[in-house]
């Protein structure tokens, strides 16, 4: 008797989000990343569709690292002082789908970079290149409510994604993505009920809930890795289970987080048990990666280009039809 | 999944006799419920109702033991398809592919390596737990001798003809190696082995359909604890697969997918094994072989397994204790925080990325975060101070300031109360990520 897979009926889908925009469409990106629509739990071919694969969002800093370990370094090379070239060297070399560009040099401990200043980053890197771009501020409030609406109006049209709403600081950005056009990123830390709270905050404002995208805080491979796997597993659920506060696409920081880890960045003279150093930060980030693709997300937003390359390689696997 | 006490009742003799201690078959039924009691303490139940019983309350996948001895690898009996519905119970088992046409010392080497490779990792140590055996006829036998030998950890002996599988189990000398694999050709034979040794064996099929019956025959001659493999290789044959068999074992009951399955992870390069293996982790492997053993991929995968593994419930925990971040010295400032491992990687994270070195006093909260240890009153001013003293934070430094988490600076005034008048409570930071400038621009160097 052949045996027979069992099915789950789910009730509804993830939505369906576009960012970018073309000439076509009022912004001068060559082409535009989708994401989203997913009709079953993540790969799973015999239970629907995943319409919209997986994409690859290359973080660009507008300040470097002050202490980058030398496989990023020496990826990265050196264009990582100007964030249009270090974007055009993503798109170009590392088949970046999208770049994500971090206004980390406008916090008040770094470089308290301006408005205007932030603004001109942002312009450099929309003409450098023709991806899609997400935009974050520097994760101090104030700061971020200074720069983000000005970020916003020189990139207005372009539908990038923006970044983020918070529960307790989400008014201004809320309003200058309506304004100029963009998608929304709306943040939680690592608790749904915070999640939907931010969602429905947001919608209050006017802003429709196909226009956001969820970053609920990522935790990299061994740092609190399975608190964001199953947040994000839940949250699958909730959506094709039609909970319509929870049905946006995720986003998940693994660059950032990954090589943070003393896993990653340790060299090898201190601890020879671990092996190549060449290796481990990349392969730290693109497992915590592909940890993720199972967990739902749907933007991957890494550092470096070979881990990068690794996790399109599962990708392609996971999306192969010839199962 | 339990019976209801009314489905027991129903097998139960209904003479209400009392020789089970309690007055009613109704009753006892209720207690076994509840797990209060055991079927043998009725005397009079049949063998029949026994039978159906026991087969009734039978865990939906089984937990199936490789191997003998400290090492032994328990897995299966795992209840749910996602981690934040319960927790996943027996971690899925590392194992190692080696060639038996190896030489003996070449073998006997990379047999050893496969046991000894370590991590320590918060207060776990995790290691890998097979050998994966492969080869061919005699030299096979030669191999399985003196890998069974020289192993610390169990072995899975993979070929697939029964007479070399059965000389193969003769010299591995009652070891109880895990048999890979019975397929469709030699399933009674290998099944015979398998009851013989009193070993596990591995049901391989070369679809889900033909896996079932390889199961059932397999089952049928007597053996009776299985390791499952679909025959997939393909990453996204083998999520389907894995996928199919958890939910026919825990929604269905289906009996022939009862068991923990095995996966290989199959790429030349150790990075793709490495995501492979991953994937695998994460969507229900009880084993993932693997060709390559670089230590970044096993430092990778056994955090992934610790990961996935851990209970929801149960998080992480550190030892309690005055640690060092960075070399500080006795002008280093001191930190205050909680011993949930998150919570400390965080803050111990920021503090190298100040640059400052520093002490913390982890306080056991019972793996609980700053404001969570708070409300439950883990994190008291009295709990801080007798910390303090107990980890002799005043014999490493020569000031008496410390560094309060800014979430509970209410309970500053206590602490310095607690503390004696020498010391002086700082309020720091509310969440780590302020670490970095608070300790640059608070703490003088
Ligand atoms: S011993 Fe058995 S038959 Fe007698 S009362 Fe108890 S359950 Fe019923």
């Amino acid at each position: 008797m052949p045996f027979e897979t069992p099915v789950e009926k789910w009730a509804s889908a993830v939505n369906t989000v576009t960012i970018g925009a073309t000439s076509a469409e009022g912004g001068t990106r060559a082409s535009t990343v989708t994401v989203g629509g997913d009709t079953s739990l993540p790969f799973l071919q015999f239970e629907g569709k995943t319409p919209h694969r997986p994409v690859i969002a290359m973080e660009v800093l507008d300040v470097p690292p002050e202490e980058w370990p030398p496989p990023m370094a020496e990826a990265v090379g050196d264009v990582s002082d100007d964030p249009a070239a270090w974007a055009r060297k993503a798109v170009d070399e590392f088949g970046a789908d999208l770049i994500s560009l971090r206004l980390v040099g406008a916090h008040p401990d770094q470089q308290d970079r301006s408005a205007e200043g932030c603004a001109q980053t942002v312009t450099s890197v929309l003409s450098a290149v023709n991806v899609p771009l997400i935009i974050w501020g520097c994760g101090q409030a104030d700061k971020d409510n200074e720069i983000m609406p000005r970020c916003s109006e020189v990139a207005a049209g372009e539908n990038c994604l923006l970044g983020t709403a918070a529960q307790d600081n989400y008014k201004t950005i809320t309003a200058a993505c309506m304004a100029d056009g963009h998608k929304l990123l709306a943040e939680a830390p690592l608790d749904i009920n915070i999640q939907k709270q931010v969602n429905i905050l947001v919608s209050e404002m006017g802003l429709d809930l196909s226009r956001i995208i969820m970053y609920q805080a990522t935790g990299g491979l061994g740092y609190g890795m399975e608190y964001a796997y199953s947040i994000m597993e839940r949250t699958r659920l909730a959506a094709l289970a039609a909970d319509r506060m929870l049905s946006m696409p995720l986003l998940a920081l693994v660059g950032s987080e990954c090589w943070k880890a003393k896993e990653a960045r340790s060299p090898e003279e201190v601890v020879p048990e671990w092996g190549a150093e060449s290796e481990r930060g990349v392969a730290w980030e693109a497992t915590t990666a592909t940890c993720f693709l199972h967990a739902g997300t749907h933007i991957l937003v890494m550092w470096h280009p070979r881990a990068a390359a690794l996790v399109r390689k599962t990708i392609d696997s996971l999306m192969s039809q010839e199962a | 999944m339990g019976l209801t006490g009314l489905d027991i009742f129903k097998q139960l003799p209904k003479t209400n006799c009392g020789d089970c201690g309690v007055p009613t078959c109704l009753a006892f039924a209720m207690k076994l419920a509840q797990k209060q009691a055991s079927l043998d303490q009725c005397p009079h139940v049949t063998e029949d109702a026994k039978a159906a019983l026991e087969g009734a309350s039978a865990p939906p996948i089984k937990l199936v033991t490789i191997g003998d001895g400290e090492r032994k690898l328990e897995i299966g009996n795992e209840t749910v398809l996602f981690r934040h519905e319960e927790t996943f119970h027996h971690p899925a088992g590392i194992a190692v592919l080696v060639e038996g046409s190896l030489g003996e010392e070449e073998l006997a080497a990379r047999v050893a390596a496969v046991g000894e490779a370590s991590f320590e990792r918060v207060g776990q140590t995790l290691q890998l737990d097979a050998v994966a055996l492969q080869g061919e006829g005699d030299a096979f036998v030669k191999a399985a001798q003196v890998a069974a030998e020289k192993s610390a950890v169990p072995l899975i002996l993979m070929n697939e003809d029964p007479t070399v599988m059965g000389k193969a189990l003769e010299a591995c000398g009652g070891k109880k190696p895990l048999i890979c694999a019975a397929t469709t050709e030699n399933v009674e034979a290998m099944a015979a082995l398998a009851k013989a040794h009193a070993c596990p064996l591995v049901v391989k099929g070369s679809d889900l359909s033909s896996l079932a019956e390889v199961s059932e025959k397999a089952q049928a001659a007597g053996a009776t604890d299985l390791v499952l493999d679909s025959g997939a290789r393909e990453p996204s044959q083998v999520l389907a697969n894995e996928t199919a068999i958890r939910r026919a074992a825990l929604r269905k009951r289906f009996r022939p997918f009862g068991f923990p399955t095995i996966t290989f992870a199959q790429a030349d390069d150790a990075q793709d094994e490495l995501q492979q293996a991953a994937s695998y982790l994460a969507k229900y492997a009880g084993i993932v072989v693997l060709r390559q053993m670089e230590p970044w991929e096993l430092l990778a995968l056994v955090t992934v397994r610790q990961n996935i593994y851990t209970d929801p419930q149960k998080p992480i925990q550190i030892e309690e204790g005055l640690y060092e971040i960075g070399s500080p010295n006795e002008k280093s400032p001191v930190l205050v925080t909680t011993n949930f491992s998150l919570t400390y990687f965080t803050v111990e994270g920021d503090v190298e990325a100040s640059r400052v070195p520093a002490w913390a006093v982890v306080v056991d909260t019972e793996g609980t975060s700053v404001l969570t240890a708070w409300a439950a009153e883990k994190f008291t001013a009295e709990i801080i101070a007798e910390k303090v003293r107990a980890f002799d934070v005043a014999s490493k430094v020569e000031h008496r300031k410390l560094i309060l988490p800014g979430h509970v600076a209410v309970l500053s005034g206590k602490l310095e109360e607690e503390l004696g008048q020498e010391w002086q409570v700082i309020v720091g930071p509310r969440e780590s990520s302020g670490i970095p400038s608070f300790l640059r621009t608070s703490w003088p160097s």
